[in-house]
């Protein structure tokens, strides 16, 4: 990734600590039906290159399926897949990477999450364009900002 | 997760309730009282458009005593952002599901 990419693109980042084993982290994050059971229906398989889907209900705006390849494999320490819009979206929709990473802690695992690759567009405001008030929308989002 | 685009926008539609989630995040917690004085409607249509709000889990009420305070329901705002502040709440209570599956797995 070049210089001007990383600044012109953004990521979110949620990170847990949680008192249980890298292995049982590993299981929860790798294992297909143990990661339907907290993210989303998957046809995952830890191995670099497989391609497979997540699968939510559709809802407003949003097919409710991701397409990812499977980019790195690091047992008990780093997973990352591309995670990206799908079907028709796929064009126009976002293309984002997730990397999941482990560390030991005394007592437990830092779970760390980071998506990456949000570009300034990524925007789902065509909700908003609908139902014919983006601009208040827009208003509604500026507070959000602030509070958040 | 709790996502209802359209129960979302048809509840925002509406100008006053607008302006009713917007003090609502601006000032936090509030009263139907203290929601009524800047609104310029009466005390029972501020209750109606509340519970519309509510109904669309955009706002959260806790009874005390007679007075029923309301705040906003930050995940009810999901649909309203852009794809980034989307996922940050998306990650939040999908991390909550993991750390409850971690509690019920076997070691």
């Amino acid at each position: 990734m070049t210089t001007a990419e990383t600044t012109a693109t953004r990521a979110v980042v949620v990170e847990r600590r949680v008192p249980h084993s890298l292995d049982k982290v590993w299981r929860a994050l790798t294992q297909g039906p143990l990661l339907e059971s907290w993210l989303m229906a998957n046809d995952f398989q830890p191995v670099v290159g497989h391609r497979f889907t997540f699968r939510m209900p559709p809802m407003e705006g949003w097919n409710g399926v991701t397409d990812c390849e499977v980019l790195s494999v690091e047992p008990q320490r780093e997973l990352a897949y591309t995670w990206n819009a799908s079907g028709e979206e796929a064009a126009t929709g976002i293309r984002t990477v997730v990397t999941w990473t482990l560390e030991p802690e005394a007592g437990g695992v830092l779970v760390r999450m980071e998506q990456s690759g949000f570009r300034p567009q990524d925007k789902r405001n065509e909700m908003g364009a609908k139902y014919g008030w983006e601009r208040n929308l827009g208003q509604l989002e500026a507070v959000v900002a602030r509070m958040s | 997760m709790h996502l209802a685009p359209d129960d979302v926008f048809k509840a925002l539609a509406d100008p006053t309730r607008r302006a009713l989630l917007e003090r609502l995040l601006r000032e936090g917690e509030l009263n139907v009282r203290a929601l009524t004085e800047q609104s310029g409607v009466s005390q029972p249509a501020v209750s109606k458009h509340l519970g519309v709000l509510r109904q669309a889990g955009l706002v959260l009420e806790r009874p005390e005593g007679r007075v029923v305070h309301y705040r906003v329901e930050p995940k009810g705002l999901a649909p309203l952002m852009d794809w980034m502040r989307f996922y940050a709440v998306f990650w939040e209570e999908r991390m909550d599901r993991l750390e409850n599956l971690l509690k019920r797995m076997d070691q």
